[in-house]
């Protein structure tokens, strides 16, 4: 066995890779459970990927079998029905715990340097994860399905110019058809997944070489021991990876909850609308995407001009990208900053949330009231930031982290 | 150390209870109280008798069905091989399926269920073609094999109870759940025909007064071959068998479901336990 270790480690840095990235690989030992979040965004990942696998393998991409197709795997596939709750609900798992995953980021300010680009490329696996979800929305080709592609990809006619041109190019089709199904599936199960695969390893050597935030935001390499080794830090094996296990079995007995029990999660993971095939002469009312885009359809509904709504709506999204250099405060830590970072972060919070319940709502009267009021306040978080972080009376950080908070 | 251990152990164990709590609820998915109150409103506002303040509106009828209740899903595989299959499929359910979820042993099925020249392995289709469908009803009658998961078991249990007369319309009848509906009301000869009764309403629209007609309650004109209380469960079967056929899988699915949370949450004591033993030299 000695001789076997020997032999594939000359070949292969094996122990190398485990010593540097595992054992002697020092995180901050104040995590608490908002620090779950990462580890569980991996797990949800691997999920999709082999339950995406089975299913493509029963999957028959077209306009006239796509859901005869799903219907097959629900009901003739042995396990299918459990590959597909799997796969549609573990979407949405997805959102949560990646949405859980940034807001840690936020509050701790995990996104300011030394953490910039692990951030940014944090950012690019939410754009790409949105791509991923829509695309994978549309192939059981219900009547959702269709409608929902319909509206999203119809945004992009308000691109001045080349927007009707675009439109037609993404289709490839005068309207949402079979091509467009075809080619969301080659996207769907090929382009996608290699972007995200490749940007999370991108995420995850940033995250090495800067090393993990914590709930104080303080830099443990700063405080090194006699030995070398960061004081407030423990090697992420064994601590952290048998403390992610607690985490990954409290994430899947509450995801199997789900599964087993409300797989439609009254209509929020599975809506009752793509029970029913694609059929363009009769529109679901109201077309609502799904949970996780709603807080953005509303702010494009917000607005009476659609090209302005779809401009913010992509400002929305693209606004996280900036927040290292919109933030100017000395701390990162939402623990040591004052009433103006945490006033804002709380309007940020609220308007997001109802945001999304908006989004879910028909674009009537008072709905679109509220939208707009909330718009604001979303928008205000990010375009106000440069001043109120200044403006913000810090507190000082200990040098130590801290245990409570 | 000892705050943040304190802190995630509540965390983990309020995770548990709730799923706990979430797994106890939902594997008995039928409100037993909130079904019998429906079934008892639905039953008193077919035959019109009571006052209509007491009386649950129709938009709040429930089917309550119980889709592990094999019994009442035989008798809704009859109903609607009886009743729907002249004009609508289950295109996705094969007779073999359906005797083996519902224990009918196969001699049963055929000679009883399985119309004739078709086999157990086919899928449940009607022998209405589509062209005749549109033009004796203006439209193909839907598959309803995904019905119940489209609409909902209540909306079904709506649709089945408030057919009513209508002169206006060639069918010579009408539904309060889908208004303008291309089905006849087949079921006349079980219910009976009843006639909408509606009050008017006094409004405020624009600051003006506007009276308004308002469903009030149905009344019988011609009664059927079933009391109210009969129509009621044979209405109740039929959506319980529509639910059933909307996903076979979903009693199994259940109870599966009861042992994979179990064990989940074991796993779960013991990865927290492990964690626990391996954090205590961490101060």
């Amino acid at each position: 066995m000695a001789g076997f270790n020997a032999w594939l480690n000359k070949r292969l840095p094996v122990d190398k890779f485990v010593r540097e990235q595992l054992l002697e690989y020092y995180a901050p030992k104040n995590f608490n459970v908002w620090y779950f979040f990462g580890s569980l965004a991996l797990l949800v990942l691997v999920m999709q990927l082999f339950s995406g696998i089975f299913l493509t393998m029963f999957y028959k991409v077209g306009e006239f079998t796509s859901f005869d197709s799903v219907e097959y795997i629900m009901r003739e596939v042995s396990y299918g029905w459990l590959i597909r709750y799997l796969h549609a609900i573990g979407a949405s798992a997805f959102f949560i715990v990646i949405y859980l995953h940034m807001y840690r980021a936020l509050m701790y300010g995990s996104y300011k340097g030394p953490r910039e680009l692990l951030w940014l490329f944090g950012m690019f696996i939410y754009l790409a994860l949105m791509a991923e979800a829509f695309l994978g929305y549309v192939l059981p080709w219900g009547n959702m399905s269709y409608w929902a592609a319909t509206v999203i990809i119809n945004l992009f006619s308000t691109i001045p110019v080349i927007g009707p041109g675009l439109v037609e190019w993404i289709r490839g089709d005068y309207g949402v058809a079979d091509a467009t199904l075809n080619r969301f599936f080659s996207l769907h199960v090929v382009a996608v997944p290699l972007v995200l695969l490749l940007l999370v390893a991108l995420h995850l050597v940033a995250l090495r070489q800067t090393g993990s935030n914590n709930p104080d935001g303080i830099e443990i390499k700063e405080n090194l021991g006699p030995d070398g080794k960061p004081v407030d830090g423990i090697p992420f094996h064994p601590y952290y990876t048998v403390k992610d296990v607690v985490g990954v079995g409290v994430f899947l007995t509450l995801f199997a909850v789900v599964v087993f029990f409300v797989p439609t999660f009254g209509n929020l993971f599975m809506e009752e609308a793509n029970f029913v095939p694609a059929d363009p002469l009769s529109t679901p009312d109201p077309i609502a995407p799904s949970w996780y885009f709603t807080p953005y359809y509303a702010i494009l509904r917000a607005v009476p001009n659609q090209r302005i709504g779809a401009l913010l709506l992509l400002l929305a999204v693209l606004a996280f990208f900036f927040l290292p250099w919109l933030d100017r405060s000395p701390v990162k830590s939402v623990r040591y900053r004052g009433w103006w970072f945490k006033g804002f972060l709380t309007v940020f919070t609220v308007s997001f949330l109802v945001l999304m319940y908006l989004g879910l709502k028909p674009a009537t009267g008072g709905y679109v009231t509220a939208a707009r009021v909330f718009a604001v306040g979303y928008f205000s978080f990010f375009l106000l930031m440069p001043w109120y972080t200044r403006w913000d009376r810090v507190k000082p950080v200990p040098k130590r982290v801290r245990f409570h908070d | 150390m000892t705050n943040s251990f304190i802190r995630l152990s509540r965390t983990v164990a309020l995770g548990i209870t709730l799923a706990l709590a979430l797994t106890l609820g939902l594997s008995t998915r039928v409100n037993a109280a909130e079904a019998a109150a429906a079934g008892a409103a639905g039953a008193a506002n077919a035959e019109g008798a009571a006052g209509a303040a007491e009386v649950v509106s129709w938009k709040d009828w429930h089917a309550g069905n119980e889709v592990d209740n094999v019994a009442s899903l035989q008798r809704g595989a009859r109903n609607f091989t009886n009743y729907c299959l002249g004009c609508h499929s289950l295109k996705y359910l094969r007779w073999s399926r359906l005797g083996e979820d519902l224990k009918i042993p196969t001699a049963l099925l055929t000679t009883n269920l399985v119309p004739s020249g078709a086999t157990p392995a086919d899928y449940i289709k009607t022998s209405l073609r589509a062209e005749d469908g549109v033009a004796w009803f203006g439209k193909e009658p839907p598959d309803l094999s995904l019905m119940a998961r489209a609409r909902g078991v209540d909306y079904l249990y709506r649709f089945l109870k408030t057919f009513y007369a209508d002169t206006t319309r060639a069918t010579r009848s009408n539904n309060l759940a889908l208004d303008s509906v291309a089905m006849p009301a087949v079921l006349s000869e079980l219910e009976g025909v009843k006639a909408a009764v509606y009050k008017n309403v006094d409004t405020m629209v624009d600051g003006k007064p506007v009276v308004t007609k308002v469903f009030d309650h149905f009344t019988m004109i011609a009664p059927g071959t079933l009391d109210a209380a009969q129509y009621d469960a044979f209405v109740r079967d039929t959506v319980n068998f529509l639910d059933y056929a909307g996903e076979p899988v979903q009693v199994e699915r259940r109870s599966m479901g009861v042992w994979v949370v179990l064990f989940l949450l074991v796993f779960s004591g013991i990865a927290w336990l492990m964690k626990a033993e391996y954090w205590k030299d961490v101060h």
